[in-house]
């Protein structure tokens, strides 16, 4: 048997301070900034001048600040969506199809009874159905799972690809406007979400829904419950829960706020619908509720920063000549730097060399 | 109504070869119990890579260049950019204990902008979208086979009709599945991705066979990337052009069980769905409908597999858990 002690070790950390944890965090992301630094060098950029044109440019004109609050509804409402569902162990990839459907549902409305009913009844009914019809789609895995286990990862991804293609079969289709034209016409006002501060109103009903569901995972008995599936099927089941109904009522509250988001897309940002309409964001949510450890008001700064790196991207391209693309690229970094540093906040290194004491200070 | 049923056969082996080698390389993945979602991503590095290197070839050799070398580059270049993700997604599940699905979605963004990224700065740095000249591109999407094999009736169509991909693709499919199912170290593998506490306990080296694993498997993911570019696509780059390809990968790798073998059929098939549009028009079936018929029967497959229970069915049953040494 190899009796040395390992090359490096490692020990869990029961308590971190505060402080640390933050410049560990913030270290990961300098390293991040860096890298993505280093790779608008690679490409012949002056990488100072293309980080402050990403981190100032988007909020120095009215369209740019609109825009960021535009884009933050989305990716903020969509990662609030999948708050419930991370905190149980559920694993929702679904959120993109959950969109779509919702945004597919309360367009039906929009372009069939625009004319027969008044504007605010109209928005309402759109809501409704678009909450309805997320939560459905959303509801048929967490059915399956709850009754035989089927592996919802998997089971919403594909959805997701059905969902696109029923809408992209709506927009060639029944629903095209022009013959050949493969769009959907816009929606007439009546059905169009009114503005504040020249966005739709939706993202005030976001930023409320920040606090309602901070409330509802912190305070509320659903929220308990949540907590105890998540962390064990066997506890809950044995503190008497039902599980079933926990785990597909949870599902359908996040698919419901994903037809939300859709309707919010259809109604208010887009204007009409169209299949790419989630266009990725359910993707991205996953990861802005990930990193902000399903806390909300985390997620408030998280998704700011995404949405400005992929705005300010937009200008580098116009000024600089760097294929915007790059935003997703540093937003992949990111992503695997900030994912990967809280590894080192929950546990320390030990090297061989060093002495136990020397490496308890660390 | 005269359906050419010789090639839409053919037709079909060639659309589902690049899904194979997607698929290919995340059943090699999946076995070890590591669920990444990054397919997508590896495949649009893949696929960019794979196409940047063989452009690069194409004009430092000229009309000297090689073609069959040009193959080797392009399917070499795919690969290591396809390891090198996944390497990332390895470090940071494996050694670091990130969560897998958000790691391997991090994956697809990072890959995804990184594939349209490179793509996009070789087409303002060349004037113009960079494709393979005539003389090499029949190398990759042309029959390998002589003619006068090619002319055997219907054999000929059906067995020697094909570019180098299909036939290297079948043999990476198979010698998989005989690695996976036939030799030690593919049952330790396995063994690995069912109970890795239990194959630790046993001697194995638990994070070697993840490591390797995931990074095999990442790189032939990615080779189904510039497989698509260089034979379906005409060796030419659209920013869209891989969009959805490795998450139809990743849903085959449920339709066919977990097993290469299986996916070879599986892929002619899904091939097959793909075109079935161009081959069988419909006035009452539209061609979006046709699209998500993989994804549904996937759907089907997932649902009856989780309700029969059956043993041989089941995914990997440590899959998409972490294993942390210190806690089993």
């Amino acid at each position: 048997m190899n009796t040395k002690t390992p090359f490096i070790r490692l020990a869990k950390r029961e308590n971190i301070a505060k402080p640390k944890m933050w410049l560990i965090r913030l270290a990961a992301f300098a390293l991040a900034i860096l890298i993505g630094m280093i790779i608008y060098a690679a490409v012949g950029a002056d990488p100072g001048k293309a980080f402050s044109l990403i981190f100032f440019s988007p909020f120095t004109s009215k369209i740019g600040r609109r825009q960021i609050l535009r884009n933050i509804t989305t990716l903020l409402g969509t990662g609030l969506a999948l708050a419930p569902c991370f905190k149980m162990k559920y694993w929702n990839i679904g959120a993109e199809g959950q969109i779509t459907m919702g945004a597919m549902a309360c367009s039906f409305f929009a372009l069939k009874f625009a004319d027969r009913m008044l504007s605010p009844v109209l928005l309402i009914v759109m809501a409704l159905s678009a909450m309805v019809f997320g939560a459905l789609w959303a509801g048929i895995p967490a059915f399956f799972k709850a009754h035989w286990n089927t592996n919802e990862t998997l089971f919403t991804l594909m959805l997701n690809y059905i969902a696109i293609g029923i809408v992209a079969w709506l927009q060639g289709g029944p629903w095209e406007g022009v013959p050949g034209s493969q769009i959907i016409p816009m929606f007439s006002k009546n059905a169009v979400l009114p503005k504040l501060l020249g966005v739709h109103i939706g993202w005030i009903v976001i930023f409320i829904l920040v606090f309602l569901m901070f409330i509802y995972l912190k305070f509320t008995k659903h929220g308990y419950e949540i907590a105890v599936l998540g962390e064990s099927e066997n506890t809950a089941r044995y503190a008497g829960m039902n599980v079933r109904k926990i785990t597909i009522r949870t599902v359908m509250l996040s698919g419901a706020i994903c037809g939300l988001v859709g309707y919010f897309l259809a109604a208010g940002a887009n204007g009409t619908l169209n299949s790419s309409i989630a266009g990725g964001v359910g993707f991205t949510a996953i990861t802005v509720a990930w990193l902000s450890q399903l806390n909300p008001f985390a997620m408030v700064a998280v998704s700011l920063l995404i949405v400005v790196l992929e705005k300010g991207a937009g200008s580098v391209y116009t000024t600089l000549g760097v294929p915007s693309t790059a935003s997703e690229v540093i937003t992949g970094i990111i992503l695997f730097c900030m994912l990967g540093c809280e590894f080192f906040i929950n546990y320390r290194l030990i090297f061989r060399n060093r002495k136990e004491e020397k490496a308890d200070e660390l | 109504m005269n359906f050419n049923i010789l090639g839409f056969i053919s037709a079909a082996v060639v659309a589902g070869i690049p899904i194979l080698f997607g698929t290919s390389g995340e059943i090699l993945t999946e076995k070890s119990g590591h669920l990444n979602l990054g397919v997508e991503g590896l495949m649009y590095m893949g696929g960019a890579f794979g196409l940047i290197g063989t452009y690069m070839y194409q004009q430092s050799a000229g009309e000297s260049a090689m073609p069959w070398l040009a193959v080797v580059i392009a399917l070499l270049v795919a690969f290591l950019f396809g390891a090198m993700g996944s390497l990332i997604y390895s470090f940071l599940t494996v050694s670091l204990r990130v969560n897998q699905n958000v790691t391997g979605l991090a994956l697809t963004i990072f890959g995804t902008g990184l594939g349209k990224f490179a793509c996009e700065l070789m087409r303002v740095k060349e004037g113009g979208q960079i494709f393979i000249q005539n003389y090499l591109r029949t190398a990759f999407s042309g029959p390998i086979f002589p003619k006068a094999m090619q002319d055997i009736p219907v054999l000929g169509k059906l067995l020697f009709s094909y570019n180098v991909f299909v036939y290297l693709g079948l043999a990476m499919a198979l010698a998989m599945h005989l690695f996976i199912s036939k030799t030690r170290k593919g049952l330790y593998l396995q063994a690995v991705g069912e109970n890795p506490a239990t194959a630790d306990a046993a001697g194995i080296n638990v994070v070697r066979y993840k490591y390797l694993a995931t990074v095999i498997g990442g790189g032939i993911s990615a080779m189904g990337g510039v497989v698509y570019v260089m034979t379906t696509a005409g060796t030419v780059w659209s920013p869209h052009t891989l969009d959805g390809k490795g998450w139809i990968s990743v849903a085959l790798v449920i339709f066919c069980l977990w097993s290469p073998a299986k996916a070879i059929w599986g892929s002619f098939l899904f091939g097959a769905l793909n075109l079935l549009f161009l081959w069988l028009p419909s006035r009452y079936i539209p061609t979006q409908i046709y699209q998500i018929v993989p994804y549904i029967v996937t759907v089907l497959v997932l649902i009856l597999v989780s309700i029969r229970q059956r043993r041989e069915d089941q995914p990997p049953a440590a899959l998409g858990l972490p294993y942390f040494r210190e806690e089993r």
